[in-house]
C-alpha cells in the first residue's frame, strides 16, 4: 500500500526537531571555512610576494595554480583521506589548497597592477624594499587582495559540502542525509543556510575592505 | 604511503581489464566528454547571445557580476540533490543541467566584458564604411571580443569537466564512478587514477579549445606567441 506522506520543501517542524544537528553542521561549516581561508591567506601572502619579484617564478606559480585547479574536488578529498587518516584534516587541507590557488593569483595580480610611477616615487623618496612593500605596494594591492579573499571565501563555503565523500561536509552532510531519505525540507534548509553563510561572509569582507581602505570608498562599489 | 598509492594507480591504469567494456576507461571518458559537451553547449546557447547583446548595448555589466558572484555560493551538490528531489531524477541528466547552470556565469561575464571593451573607434569606423549594425556586430565587434569570449568558454569547459565527477554521487556515470567506486572499496590507487584521468581530460580540452580559438581568430588579430 502506498501512503502519500507530505514532503514539503520547507518545514519549521524539521528545523525545530533537528536544531542540534543543524547547529552542529553549521558550526562545522563555518569553522572549516574560516580556518581554511585564514591558513591559505597566511601561506599565500609570502608566496605571492616571493613570486612578484621574480617574473619567471610568477609564470610558474600561475601555471601551476591553473593546472591544480583542474583537479576535481571529489578526487582530491578522496585521495587526501588515506594519507591523513583524519576526516577533518582531509577536508581542511583540501579547502586550503583550493583557496590558496585563488589567493596567490589575486595577490600577485594586485601587486603587478601597482603603478610603476608610484613605486618609483617611493624609491625616489628613499624607501627601502621592505618599507616599499609594506607601506606602498601592499596597500595599493589591497583591493585585489580583498577581492581574492571574498572569492576564496565564497567558493570555500560551497566546496565544504563536497566533504561528504569523507563524511565531514558541514551542511553538506545534512543535504546528503536529506537526499538519501528523500526528505526535501532537510535539503532546502541546508542549502539556504549554506547560501546565507556565503553571503554573510561576503558582505562582512566587503565591509572590512571598505573599513581598511577609506580612500577607495567611492570607487569600490562593486 | 603516497608512493604505494601512486603505484597502485599506475597498476590500475596499466590493467587492460580496466580499459575495456562498458565500465572501461574509454567508455567512461566518452560518457564524461559527452556530458561535458552537452553542459557547455547548453550554457553557451543561453549565455553567449545574452552576453553579446548586453555587452553590445553597453548594459548589464553590474548585474552579470552580481549573478556570477551569487552563483559561486550555491554548492553544485545542493542543486543536484534538489534536482533529485524534484521530477528531474538521478544520474546524468540532472548533473548535466546543474553543470550547465554553473557554466553560464563565466561565459556570460566574459562575453559582456569583451563586447563592452570593443574600441568605440572601431565601431565608428565600421559604421562609417557603411556597415549595418548587425554586420558590424558580426564582422567587427564579435571578432574583436573573441579573446575574452574564448577565455570564458575555456574556463567554463575546464570547470564543467572537473564538476561532472559529482554525477557519480547521484547515480550517474562518467569518470567520477572510478573515484567513487574506488573510495567505497578503499582502493585508493583507483581514486588517484580516476582523478588523474579527469585532470588529463581537462588539460586536453583546454589545449584543444585554445587551438580552436586561435584558428577562429582573424589573422591580423593573432598575437605571435
Amino acid at each position: 500500500m502506498v501512503v502519500s506522506v507530505p514532503n514539503p520543501w520547507l518545514s519549521w517542524d524539521y528545523v525545530r526537531d533537528n536544531w542540534g544537528d543543524i547547529t552542529t553542521a553549521l558550526d562545522q561549516h563555518v569553522t572549516l571555512t574560516a580556518q581554511a581561508v585564514g591558513i591559505a591567506a597566511l601561506v599565500a601572502l609570502p608566496l605571492a610576494v616571493l613570486a612578484y619579484g621574480r617574473p619567471r617564478l610568477a609564470g610558474a606559480v600561475l601555471g601551476l595554480t591553473g593546472a591544480l585547479y583542474t583537479v576535481p574536488s571529489l578526487a582530491l578529498f578522496a585521495v587526501l583521506y588515506p594519507l591523513l587518516r583524519d576526516r577533518r584534516a582531509t577536508v581542511l587541507v583540501g579547502l586550503v589548497m583550493y583557496a590558496l590557488l585563488v589567493l596567490v593569483r589575486n595577490i600577485l595580480v594586485g601587486l603587478q597592477g601597482v603603478s610603476p610611477a608610484v613605486t618609483d616615487a617611493a624609491r625616489g623618496l628613499g624607501y627601502g624594499p621592505a618599507r616599499l612593500l609594506l607601506t606602498v605596494q601592499l596597500p595599493n594591492a589591497l583591493p585585489a587582495v580583498i577581492t581574492g579573499l571574498r572569492l576564496a571565501t565564497v567558493t570555500t563555503v560551497a566546496l565544504v559540502t563536497v566533504g561528504i565523500v569523507v563524511g565531514y561536509g558541514g551542511l553538506g552532510q545534512l543535504m546528503y542525509r536529506g537526499f538519501n531519505s528523500q526528505y526535501r525540507a532537510e535539503i532546502t534548509t541546508a542549502t539556504l543556510l549554506t547560501l546565507a553563510v556565503a553571503l554573510t561572509a561576503d558582505v562582512a569582507l566587503w565591509l572590512a575592505g571598505r573599513l581598511v581602505m577609506p580612500w577607495a570608498r567611492t570607487a569600490m562599489g562593486r | 604511503m603516497s608512493d604505494s598509492v601512486l603505484e597502485q594507480a599506475l597498476t590500475w591504469l596499466n590493467d587492460p581489464l580496466n580499459w575495456s567494456g562498458r565500465g572501461g576507461v574509454p567508455a567512461l571518458t566518452l560518457e564524461h566528454l559527452g556530458m561535458s559537451v552537452a553542459a557547455v553547449a547548453m550554457a553557451a546557447a543561453i549565455a553567449l547571445p545574452v552576453g553579446v547583446w548586453l555587452g553590445h548595448r553597453g548594459r548589464g555589466s553590474t548585474a552579470t557580476v552580481v549573478v556570477a558572484n551569487t552563483s559561486r555560493a550555491l554548492p553544485t551538490l545542493a542543486l543536484l540533490f534538489i534536482f533529485a528531489a524534484t521530477g528531474l531524477g538521478f544520474g546524468n541528466r540532472p548533473t548535466v543541467i546543474a553543470a550547465a547552470i554553473f557554466a553560464i556565469p563565466p561565459i556570460l561575464s566574459n562575453a559582456v566584458t569583451g563586447m563592452a571593451g570593443v574600441d568605440p573607434a572601431a565601431r565608428d569606423a565600421a559604421r562609417g564604411m557603411g556597415m549595418s549594425g548587425a554586420r558590424s556586430l558580426a564582422v567587427v565587434e564579435v571578432p574583436l571580443a573573441l579573446p575574452l569570449i574564448g577565455a570564458g568558454l575555456r574556463t567554463s569547459a575546464v570547470q564543467v569537466i572537473a564538476t561532472i565527477p559529482l554525477a557519480a554521487l547521484v547515480g550517474g556515470g562518467g569518470l567520477g564512478t572510478i573515484i567513487v567506486t574506488g573510495f567505497a572499496n578503499r582502493r585508493f590507487g583507483e581514486v588517484v587514477a580516476g582523478g588523474l584521468l579527469v585532470v588529463v581530460l581537462s588539460l586536453a580540452a583546454e589545449g584543444v579549445l585554445a587551438l580552436g580559438q586561435r584558428a577562429l581568430t582573424p589573422k591580423a588579430l593573432r598575437r605571435p606567441r
